[in-house]
């Protein structure tokens, strides 16, 4: 019973493993194929099945001018769009989540839980409820096409997500320090910042994370909002799959375009093991 | 302690999102009274037309929305089981544990679309390794181009992408239990399937309510991958509520009746999702 029990939950995850694993050996041996290791049928092994060659990845940096695909520029947006978003989202989320959790607000039948469901809720609007209204406005003043606007959707994809895990956070965090730090003489926002905020780093990190992921994996509202002027990387690699798809170069902006977040995975698994994650979810 | 502190510190986000919100849902609802099209761009005042039209004479927005039901139900429930056996596994100490709780972490910090762009050769007809493989059994499905394989295609990419999300979050709950029932079942010589039975589900239940909540409220805005990887296609075949509003509103301008269509579909998720987890509630925490 327990060598069976066993034996199937070793099966279980090699299995999933290899299902896990699959799409990036194949999109890293893909990258370094050429059309007739493509199209000729399908190649497995690098020397054996096919002679490989790195002009996939040679044309992430060519220009657009000599037949390049240049995901710098979108890159470098990207990573702007997403850390400024993050960057806003934590500061203002954490800043609401610090008095959801230590104060009581009552108006009318509207509670702290109520503020909070209403914080967290935002996730529940579909993306494409947000983008119709979205595209008319910005385009009313001028901000559709432009990181700007971007940034603004985005805080709303975010703050939901750093609420949620702050408030749960604080909540852990024991009143009493900030009650001593207030009989010490520091006023509310000193009891913060250099009492409340230098504990709260773990939270701090996981909330920065997680909107971290879901700033860069975000695709719809960089899809809708922005067009020419503005691209950020994954519109650029979904514009890839067009007609004649180079397998090649696609693939090797994809693996160069989720490499970052695999550094990601690892401070989460960190923090997880840690036990800091265990409370958001209750 | 003085009071006006505390608004100091909610008020900044709370308005901010108050603020970047409160006109886009007001202006869906003006805009859902109005036959804005790309012939005739602007709000004027039609009435209950879209919403008319959209109950009476649009088939394909509530098979839309079937086909979405479908699809997040079955991938939260796929999710929900392989989430919860790995974290199960990767809870107590096996070899490499943080190696695989990494491993299993990374599909969800990759983007979906992108990944999708891979899975799309992946699953390539003639040239990709999924039929290569298969023909040695001699079958080659038509992964993106029949329309009912098409959408389990759908669901292998989707439970790919967010089952590490699901096992990230009952991984957290399994380590966050309390140690003391586990002793009391190691005592009692309680066997692994009854310690899981009668320990550490009930004690997951309420966890477990969460997770599933959380992954159907993200399931249920499926639209990336299906853009991708099918474009709603074969037909109409994979097609989901977001997808087809997109399609009226953002490709042929008709915002006037993508509006309509999206208050609809918000107040229907509201609902449904309020129902579910009333119903899950209620299942899972009987005693």
């Amino acid at each position: 019973m327990n060598k069976l029990y066993i034996f199937l939950k070793y099966f279980f995850i090699v299995v999933w493993t290899v299902f896990v694993v699959a799409p990036f050996l194949w999109a890293l041996t893909t990258s370094f194929k050429d059309f007739q290791s493509v199209n000729g049928g399908v190649t497995y092994i690098p020397w054996v099945d096919f002679e490989p060659n790195l002009e996939g990845w040679k044309v992430l940096i060519k220009s657009p001018a000599k037949g390049g695909v240049d995901i710098i520029e979108p890159y470098f947006n990207s990573l702007f769009v997403t850390c400024t978003a993050s960057l806003i989202s934590i500061i203002l989320g954490t800043l609401s989540a610090y008095a959801l959790s230590r104060y009581t607000f009552k108006a009318g039948f509207v509670k702290n839980n109520d503020i909070t469901f209403f914080f967290i809720s935002q996730r529940i609007m579909p993306p494409i409820v947000l983008s119709i209204p979205f595209f008319l406005f910005l385009s009313s003043i001028n901000l559709l096409d432009s990181l700007t606007g971007l940034i603004v959707v985005y805080i709303v994809l975010l703050m939901p997500i750093a609420v949620w895990i702050m408030v749960d956070f604080f909540n852990k965090v024991p009143r009493e320090i900030d009650e001593t730090a207030l009989i010490d003489g520091c006023n509310p926002y000193q009891a913060f910042l250099k009492v409340v905020l230098p504990n709260s780093i773990p939270g701090l990190i996981v909330a920065g994370m997680f909107c971290i992921i879901f700033g860069w994996i975000d695709f719809f509202f960089a899809f809708i909002l922005t067009f020419t002027e503005v691209q950020l990387l994954p519109v650029k690699i979904v514009a890839l799959n067009s007609s004649v798809t180079p397998w090649w170069s696609l693939s090797a902006s994809a693996l160069v375009s989720v490499a970052p977040l695999i550094i990601v995975a690892f401070i989460v698994e960190r923090y997880l093991s840690k036990g800091n994650l265990s409370g958001a979810i209750k | 302690m003085n009071f006006k502190h505390k608004y100091f510190f909610l008020f900044p986000g709370l308005f901010v999102l108050i603020g970047i919100l409160i006109f886009p849902i007001i202006f869906v609802v003006r805009l859902s009274l109005s036959g804005w099209n790309s012939y005739n761009p602007g709000l004027d005042y039609i009435g209950l037309e879209n919403y008319i039209r959209l109950f009476t004479d649009d088939p394909r927005f509530w098979e839309s929305f079937f086909r979405l039901s479908f699809l997040s139900v079955t991938t939260v429930i796929l999710q929900y089981v392989i989430g919860f056996a790995l974290a199960h596994m990767v809870w107590k100490d096996i070899k490499f544990k943080r190696f695989f709780r990494v491993l299993f972490l990374v599909p969800m910090m990759t983007t979906p679309v992108i990944m999708t762009v891979i899975w799309r050769t992946f699953f390539h007809e003639s040239l990709g390794p999924v039929n290569d493989m298969l023909s040695i059994f001699g079958v080659a499905p038509k992964w993106l181009t029949d329309p009912v394989i098409a959408k389990f295609t759908v669901i292998i990419v989707e439970v790919w992408q967010w089952t590490p999300f699901m096992f990230l979050l009952l991984l957290a709950g399994l380590l966050s239990l309390p140690k003391e029932p586990f002793l009391a079942a190691a005592i009692d010589g309680a066997s692994p399937v009854r310690k899981f039975i009668y320990v550490t589900f009930p004690l997951m239940a309420p966890i477990s309510i969460g997770a599933i909540i959380i992954r159907l409220i993200e399931a249920s805005k499926i639209m990336d991958t299906v853009y991708v990887l099918t474009s709603g296609g074969p037909g109409t075949s994979t097609e989901t509520s977001s997808f087809y509003i997109f399609i009226k509103g953002l490709r042929e301008f008709q915002m006037g009746y993508a509006a309509s269509m999206s208050f609809t579909y918000l107040i229907i998720m509201i609902i449904s999702l309020t129902i579910i987890a009333k119903v899950l509630t209620k299942l899972l925490l009987k005693e």
